[in-house]
């Protein structure tokens, strides 16, 4: 395959420079492209869908009626992040996740940040992730988010951003460990070439921040990843790393809290407690006495038991707070105001349309905005301004205007590139970054993350829900 | 364990004994018709009865020819027995409990599942079929093999063993039914030969033919071809096998009063089975109680591990009961 008509003018490639070079560490990657035609690499992309196939690496699409289970997107041209680059962006991440812990156990405990109006107070009154049930609460080393997954995108200037904290239930990561694990399968050869990071450590690094945050001081705690069922769509990820890590993958119905605010499972023994959930349904469903009464997923009593500090949840329930998009552009302040730091991985700069002159500049510049609502995730409900028709930006002037609290606006990033297979040729195709930080009594983040690509010419949108891929992220340090 | 989990091992491992067993039915059968052109309706109609889906096949089907009955046993999808229907539930299982099974068995599966639903139409001619089934039945033992070497022989081993066992001393006693009441039915107009042939098949269907040669040196007759199937304990299609393999696994298991009792009272009934007086009038009600006792120890495994438990209101049986059906 020869790159010398790839297409790089305008974007940042994140493998290519625009005077058509490899960049740091990309160098062997292209060399073995180049040097392979059309079948060789219609071939190893055939062996990458059958290993998908066989490996069962599937994700569900919820409007898809009767077939519930599609193959995963995978692209088999990796991603490459030279180390040193790397290493600030974890130091970010780490830097990031904390001070969001620290904001998250103000709110609902002394409010500093709110008597000290870094943040308008108003912001928590009409956030809908805040949950009055959880004031006063002190979760173990002052953590509430111990799993997070931050969206990074990088501009055409090269600089990287955070798009999104997701600290409710982050979903991806067990695709990012399938996907390093086909690529081996189809690029070994470039394994032995290249100082890759490994990342297939992370479930153990889970176990390890869940192990921590238990109740009951034991060597081995009894930890369960709770899940809402096979028709979730993050379901195979559930099942994964509950299998990773060797815990029980539990259904709402297959846990009961005691009569003493202790949750069992129901076993072939009898009852047996458990220490720590981390749960992958959303804090209105997961207890029906306190939230959701219709809710069947969770747990009756859960709230209770854990208010009583008789179980760990992780993530906290209310931690979503803090993973609200007009929340979110506060956080550099809030780094600032806890850490005493300056952030080192910049938010995108963004209007929040509850404020009125900004609101005003939102509406007047619809068609060079993305517009989000604060609280959806998956890239639903959003706006991108310039792919937008005149319908979609009237009716989205309306939904502005009826609930500004509900939506910020951002200018247009053009995503970086990567080189992609489309059909007969490599084309460049957008992609972001979503690397996954652990915290707890220590802090870990992934070596890498999973790179999201939208396989639509011209896209942005790089949701799985709706047309996005997939693709290996190597950490690549000096090599050997 | 979780009980959710338990109750899906157990199902997964009926759900593939029932896929080969099935399989050799119908891989059997239809060799057999080769050897007697005279008995087509006989041979296709015996192995709905061995299904013991009569009443749903006549609802949906005019007569059982050979093409009927292929279909409903292989290929019908919306009846729950049929061998498309034992490998979905077989591999639906599997995905909800990923987490207990090697992956290599999930992968295997899976493969196995997409490989079937393409490819068993093929299974609906003649010329395709015996590839097909004869894929499945190594399948099965395929699955069979990497779990007893890969897969700790602890509970959710125990479970699948118990799904197996039962499942096969089920099939075992529908054949021997089945095999009896063709002959005794229609044994003035049978001649020697055709029974002599008919045993041995009933033998085939459930690979017995060679062990049971090297069992009894007699030739091929009824009570010795019953006798066996019952009562050996070596032979591990054999109900007395069977359960001694279920009591071994139960024995195993936390809380076992209940079923361990349901079983013990089957094993005595089967040693204290006398074949040669049955077999003159009534060993059908005999066996017909005995799938009464088998069904009664699926009951006790069921209540003991499964659905147990303090009055807890909002448990709703209704995922568990969709994927048994």
């Amino acid at each position: 395959m020869k790159f010398n008509r790839y297409p790089v003018n305008g974007f940042y490639d994140e493998l290519i420079t625009s005077g058509r070079r490899a960049r740091t560490s990309a160098g062997r990657l292209l060399q073995c492209l180049k040097k392979m035609d059309q079948a060789d690499l219609q071939q190893r992309k055939e062996a990458a869908e059958l290993a998908i196939k066989t490996m069962g690496i599937t994700f569900t699409v919820y409007s898809e009626g009767e077939n519930i289970d599609r193959e995963w997107p995978y692209d088999i041209i990796p991603r490459i992040i030279p180390l040193r680059e790397w290493q600030r962006i974890e130091k970010g991440l780490e830097q990031r996740l904390t001070a969001l812990n620290h904001f998250i156990d103000d709110i609902y405990n002394d409010q500093k940040i709110l008597k000290d109006k870094v943040v308008p107070a108003s912001l928590l009154k009409t956030s809908s992730n805040y949950r009055k049930e959880c004031q006063g609460m002190k979760p173990v080393f002052g953590v509430w988010a111990h799993i997070c997954g931050s969206d990074l995108i990088r501009d055409r200037d090269g600089t990287i951003y955070v798009l999104e904290d997701n600290l409710r239930v982050p979903s991806g990561v067990s695709y990012m460990l399938e996907n390093r694990k086909v690529t081996k399968r189809v690029f070994p050869e470039l394994f032995e070439d290249y100082n890759i990071l490994p990342m297939g450590d992370y479930p153990s690094h889970l176990l390890d921040t869940l192990s921590a945050i238990s109740p009951r001081p034991m060597d081995y705690p009894e930890a369960v990843v709770l899940t809402p069922g096979i028709f979730n769509s993050a379901y195979f990820e559930h099942a994964f790393l509950a299998q990773q890590m060797g815990a029980e993958l539990v259904e709402g119905s297959d846990l009961i809290v005691g009569d003493d605010d202790c949750v069992y499972m129901k076993t072939i023994e009898g009852l047996s407690r458990i220490d720590v959930i981390y749960r992958r349904i959303d804090d209105l469903f997961i207890d029906p006495e306190v939230f959701n009464p219709d809710s069947v997923l969770g747990v009756p009593g859960l709230m209770r038991a854990w208010k009583q500090g008789n179980v760990a949840l992780a993530n906290a329930p209310g931690a979503g707070v803090a993973d609200d998009k007009v929340v979110y552009t506060y956080v550099p302040e809030m780094i600032r105001y806890y850490l005493d730091e300056d952030a080192i991985i910049p938010n995108v700069p963004s209007f929040s349309c509850a404020d009125e002159k900004q609101r005003k500049h939102v509406l007047a510049n619809l068609d060079k905005l993305v517009v989000k609502p604060a609280n959806e995730s998956g890239g639903y409900g959003m706006l991108i301004g310039p792919q937008s028709s005149g319908r979609q930006r009237t009716e989205m002037a309306r939904r502005i205007k009826a609930s500004p609290r509900n939506y910020i606006a951002q200018p247009v990033i053009t995503l970086s590139t990567v080189p992609t297979i489309c059909d007969n040729s490599i084309e460049p195709r957008h992609v972001d970054l979503r690397p996954f930080t652990l915290q707890s009594d220590r802090t870990y983040v992934t070596a890498g993350g999973l790179t999201r690509v939208a396989l639509v010419k011209g896209s942005l949108v790089v949701n799985s829900s709706q047309g996005g891929g997939s693709k290996d992220t190597w950490v690549v340090g000096p090599e050997k | 364990m979780l009980s959710r989990v338990a109750e899906r091992m157990y199902w997964f491992g009926r759900y593939l004994e029932r896929m080969e067993n099935t399989s050799r039915l119908v891989n059997v059968n239809a060799n057999l018709l080769l050897d007697l052109p005279w008995v087509i309706r006989h041979v296709w109609d015996s192995l709905i009865n061995i299904s013991g889906s009569a009443d749903i096949f006549f609802e949906k089907y005019e007569n059982a020819g050979e093409r009927n009955v292929i279909r409903f046993l292989l290929a019908d999808e919306s009846y729950s027995g049929s061998l498309i229907c034992s490998i979905r539930m077989m591999r639906e299982n599997v995905r909800t409990t990923r987490e207990i099974m090697p992956s290599e068995a999930w992968e295997q599966i899976n493969e196995f599942y997409l490989y079937a639903r393409s490819d068993v139409q093929k299974a609906l001619r003649r010329k395709g079929r015996h590839e097909f089934l004869d894929d499945t039945i190594s399948f099965c033992h395929q699955i069979t093999g990497l779990l007893a070497g890969c897969m700790s022989h602890g509970e959710a081993y125990n479970f699948i063993r118990i799904g197996r066992n039962l499942e096969r001393a089920d099939m075992t006693t529908r054949i021997v039914d089945v095999g009896c009441m063709n002959l005794l039915t229609g044994k003035e107009d049978i001649p020697e030969t055709y029974d002599n042939i008919l045993w041995m098949n009933v033998l085939r269907s459930i690979t017995a033919y060679q062990m049971y040669r090297q069992h009894v040196q007699d030739r091929v007759n009824g009570e010795d071809v019953v006798e066996f199937l019952m009562k050996d304990v070596t032979f591990p299609r054999a109900v007395a096998h069977c359960l001694g393999e279920l009591g071994q696994c139960v024995s195993q298991l936390p809380r076992n009063d209940h079923p361990l009792r349901s079983m013990t009272r089957v094993q005595r009934m089967i040693s204290e089975m006398d074949v040669p007086k049955l077999f003159e009038n009534n060993l059908h009600d005999f066996i017909d109680q005995l799938q009464v006792e088998l069904a009664d120890i699926h009951g006790q495994v069921a209540q003991t591990w499964f659905d147990y438990g303090p009055p807890v209101q909002e448990q709703n049986g209704q995922t568990q009961t969709q994927l048994q059906k």
